[in-house]
């Protein structure tokens, strides 16, 4: 006869894996009181300012009216910009250091660095824009002032803080994501579709644009996509460099604005109607950044290549 | 047969002046550049927070309170103190719920709609801008004062930093777990234990080392953070008192007194971002070599 | 025993290896094989696994150029070039000696990409539709594509994959075929049609090709080179040698070395 489990057994197998359900439901719990607690907060300003948040641009905490539209052209705006310019020297860099084009300790050496730059504190790289980089870029500011004023986007003299030292921060904070994701998908390539390209007298770029690329493209773009939500959401290097103004200007030497940087800023000292409006935005922030994460989800799930 | 390949030379020598050569070489320089452009912002900001930072390293850094606006002198003593006291709360809240999140993820679902629902949750929850982290601990904690009718906590600064290290924890538990060869778990069911038995005592003690791999990534990326910290533990010039009252953070120290004008100030946050990207770097190093110490 | 030069019949050579010694980092490979591989024929390397065969088959292209630390000392003489001479250019070897590996690996591109891909790069100037058709046609897989010329290269079975990266090889019209356990991964029928299609294809290329099955080298080949791995003195791993080189018929009936003989009948080990 087989011998019966003592009772207490049953009792702590049956605890622990309700236990971890509780747990594991945490998740969904904190994230519906996210949701519940933004969107509860936004209410009012939602009923009070509708769709003409979004469009309007006056944000006049006196007369109590809030328009939200230069705050969010400066979020897209300032992370897409980034993302432009973060691609190509994120999947540059995957590139060189995957692809056997220098020996392997100059890659291992390159692919550290670049990883510990992702551990950086954004509040230290903002420190490190406002006193040094922001201060350096800006006789190179200047000069496209000087030459192509005539622009929309270099149209007002640099002063400091604004949007394209922003743009340069979010380059330097995205890179490390773009390079690291590149780099997995660049790895997963399977060998044998690396021989097959040089087996038929492939040179090693022939390779790499032809066959390789192609074959991690899709967990690209879902880097591409995560890291351009983390660009919208970015916080304290943005808020310290970007000068937080709510006039909108076409000018990237202008200070700007970006919905994060304005939550950090205003919204310790707001209230009545303007807490309502912040949060408003924070709605708005957090519809961008929910969509480009699930964009990204789905692409790396649906489009991802058989080899 | 037709050959209407353009005539080869028949010699096999690298001819540096073809088309596909030059090619080659510029755009091999192209990455070489973009690397080097990689690199190079870790290499500034680290020299500058050296030079700017560490010449400023005393006893008295450590030991003393910031300085009133305008004076001179003082330390991080008290943010020093704060970071690793939010930090604490936040990883007792976190890494029990994560690691316990996880092993249900791992062991206990069978890819029902309940653990497909709680991945993605996850997945959004890791995508949550951390600014939004803090104003939810606002809303549901500050300005509610439920801490004893206090408004600013560092309780309330912990648990905005426990929502973004919550993923990372259920992520890389959930993933080492998975790692755990199967026949192990096998083997234990196989000789009687139960399943809490075998989880607690082989499966989860054979995935320690990712999982704490994972856990010191999210812990070191927790202690820098600053946009869930500014107005949930806000900020004082004092020594901590307690946990139910405001705490100064290395973080938002940096924050406040990067953007003051009086130098001392902006001295003193060049100095908190030296120790606290040496106390980050550190963890970071500590993680990579815990993970070539599992891979011997 | 650590070489032994064979008298090769007297045919063109297409590749000569002369003392050609392989290494990955410190552990050597293969050690001092001396052969010259003729011309228009095909030739087989048999030996058990560990025998250093697929990383000498792989050096006769420059392919162990591709694995990190992998260094060749000797000669590899193609077209009166040592093509480990410094001057060389891998492409270029590539492109004259093509390569079909143990695993299909398509591109993931379609089918008629994944044969005028190739072409292209090597400055095709003809019909490309005609290219595809004819490399399909030979190696044995037009029929069975092209109605479906557009679609991935990736949805075919795994034996028409290999025909179609053996379509993909010879479209370039190299001079060489390597082949490197071509038939390892595929069904007995698939192996069958590829078998058959290598005689058809000697007509035209020299072809090399790696098996672990013996009926095939005997089925397949000219010429059959064996071998074997020994432990080094002092050392932990093995290395590989060649044992000995000779026409096929003469590995299998009467070969000169007792290890072979243990090898072809079965005895070994």
């Amino acid at each position: 006869m087989l011998r019966r489990r003592p009772a207490s057994d049953r009792l702590v197998d049956g605890g622990f894996r309700n236990l971890t359900i509780v747990l594991a439901s945490f998740v969904a719990i904190t994230l519906l009181a996210i949701f519940i607690t933004v969107f509860q907060g936004a209410r009012e300003a939602m009923q009070t300012f509708g769709l003409t948040f979004i469009t309007t641009s006056n944000w006049n905490p006196v007369d109590n009216e809030y328009g939200a539209f230069t705050a969010i052209y400066g979020t897209l705006v300032s992370s897409i910009m980034a993302l432009v310019i973060a691609v190509p020297l994120g999947i540059g860099t995957a590139i060189f250091i995957t692809e056997n084009l220098i020996p392997l300790r100059w890659r291992e050496v390159i692919g550290v660095m670049v990883e510990l730059l992702a551990a950086i504190p954004s509040v230290v790289l903002g420190l490190w824009a406002i006193f040094v980089m922001e201060p350096f870029i800006r006789p190179f500011l200047q000069f496209l002032y000087d030459a192509f004023g005539w622009l929309p986007f270099f149209n007002s003299p640099p002063q400091g803080p604004g949007m394209a030292p922003a743009i340069i921060i979010l380059v330097v904070m995205i890179l490390p994501i773009i390079t690291s994701i590149s780099r997995d998908a660049l790895n997963q390539v399977p060998n044998e579709l690396r021989q097959g390209a040089y087996g038929v007298g492939s040179t090693r770029w022939v390779a790499i644009l032809n066959v390789i690329l192609p074959a991690a493209v899709s967990s690209i773009m879902g880097g591409i996509m995560l890291s351009l939500g983390r660009a919208m959401g970015e916080t304290m290097a943005v808020t310290m460099i970007i000068g937080n103004s709510n006039n909108f200007s076409f000018s990237l030497l202008a200070p700007g604005n970006t919905i994060a940087s304005m939550l950090a800023n205003q919204f310790g000292e707001a209230d009545g109607i303007q807490v309502s409006a912040l949060l408003y935005a924070a709605v708005i922030l957090m519809v961008l950044t929910f969509t480009v994460n699930i964009a990204a989800q789905w692409i790396i799930k649906k489009l991802s290549l058989k080899y | 047969m037709t050959t209407t390949f353009p005539a080869s030379s028949k010699s096999l020598h690298f001819n540096p002046s073809l088309k596909r050569n030059r090619l080659d070489q510029f755009l091999t320089g192209l990455a070489g550049v973009f690397s080097t452009i990689a690199v190079l912002p870790l290499i500034l900001v680290l020299l500058y927070v050296l030079i700017q930072g560490g010449r400023l390293i005393s006893i008295g850094l450590f030991t003393q309170l910031p300085p009133a606006p305008g004076l001179d002198g003082g330390g991080i003593g008290n943010a020093l103190i704060g970071t690793v006291v939010v930090t604490l709360i936040a990883s007792l809240i976190a890494i029990p719920v994560g690691v316990g999140g996880g092993v249900f993820l791992a062991e206990y679902s069978s890819g029902g709609w309940f653990a497909q629902f709680i991945r993605v949750g996850n997945d959004i929850l890791a995508g949550v801008p951390s600014i939004i982290a803090g104003i939810f601990v606002y809303g549901a904690i500050v300005a509610t004062r439920v801490f004893f009718g206090q408004s600013y906590t560092a309780a309330a600064g912990g648990l905005a930093l426990a929502v973004l290290m919550l993923p990372t924890v259920i992520k890389t538990t959930d993933e080492g777990l998975k790692l755990v060869p199967r026949e192990l778990t096998w083997g234990a069911i196989g000789v009687g234990a139960s399943k809490f038995v075998t989880v607690t005592r082989i499966t989860l003690p054979s995935a320690f080392t990712p999982i704490a791999t994972g856990v010191v990534l999210a812990i070191a990326r927790a202690a820098g953070e600053t946009a869930p910290l500014i107005f949930t533990a806000l900020f004082s010039p004092f020594w901590p008192e307690g946990l139910f009252n405001p705490i100064a953070t290395m973080s938002v120290l940096i924050f406040n007194f990067a953007i003051m004008p009086f130098e001392p100030q902006n001295e003193l946050a060049w100095a908190a971002s030296f120790v606290l990207v040496v106390m980050i770097l550190a963890a970071n190093l500590f993680a990579r070599w815990l993970r070539r110490f599992a891979a011997k | 025993m650590t070489s032994t030069k064979q008298a090769t019949p007297a045919t063109n050579t297409c590749l000569a290896l002369e003392n050609v010694s392989i290494s990955y980092g410190s552990f050597e490979a293969v050690r001092n094989v001396h052969m010259d591989i003729p011309a228009g024929k095909v030739t087989a390397f048999i030996g058990p696994s560990g025998c250093g065969k697929s990383t000498v088959l792989r050096a006769l292209n420059r392919m162990n150029d591709l694995i990190e630390g992998c260094t060749l000392k000797g000669r590899v003489v193609f077209d009166a070039q040592n093509i480990y001479a410094k001057e060389v250019d891998p492409v270029e070897v590539r492109r004259r000696i093509g390569m079909v590996f143990q695993k299909p690996n398509p591109f993931p591109k379609s089918i008629y990409e994944n044969i005028a891909f190739g072409a292209r790069i090597n400055g095709y100037k003809g019909d490309m539709d005609e290219l595809v058709e004819r490399s399909l046609r030979k190696a044995f897989i037009w029929d069975e594509t092209k109605d479906k010329l557009k679609e991935s290269g990736n949805a075919l079975s795994g034996g028409q994959q290999q025909r179609l990266c053996i379509a993909r090889a010879i479209a370039v019209e190299p001079e060489v075929i390597l082949m490197d356990e071509p038939c390892s991964a595929l069904d007995p029928i698939s192996t069958l049609k590829i078998e058959e299609l290598m005689h058809e294809l000697k007509k035209t290329f020299s072809i090399v090709i790696v098996t672990h099955n013996m009926q095939q080298a005997v089925r397949v080949s000219d010429q059959t080179a064996f071998f074997n791995a020994e432990a080094v003195e002092g050392g932990s791993g093995k290395v590989g040698y060649l044992v000995e080189f000779n026409e096929t018929e003469r590995i299998f009936n009467a070969p000169v070395q007792q290890a072979t003989q243990d090898y072809v009948t079965g005895r070994f080990g």
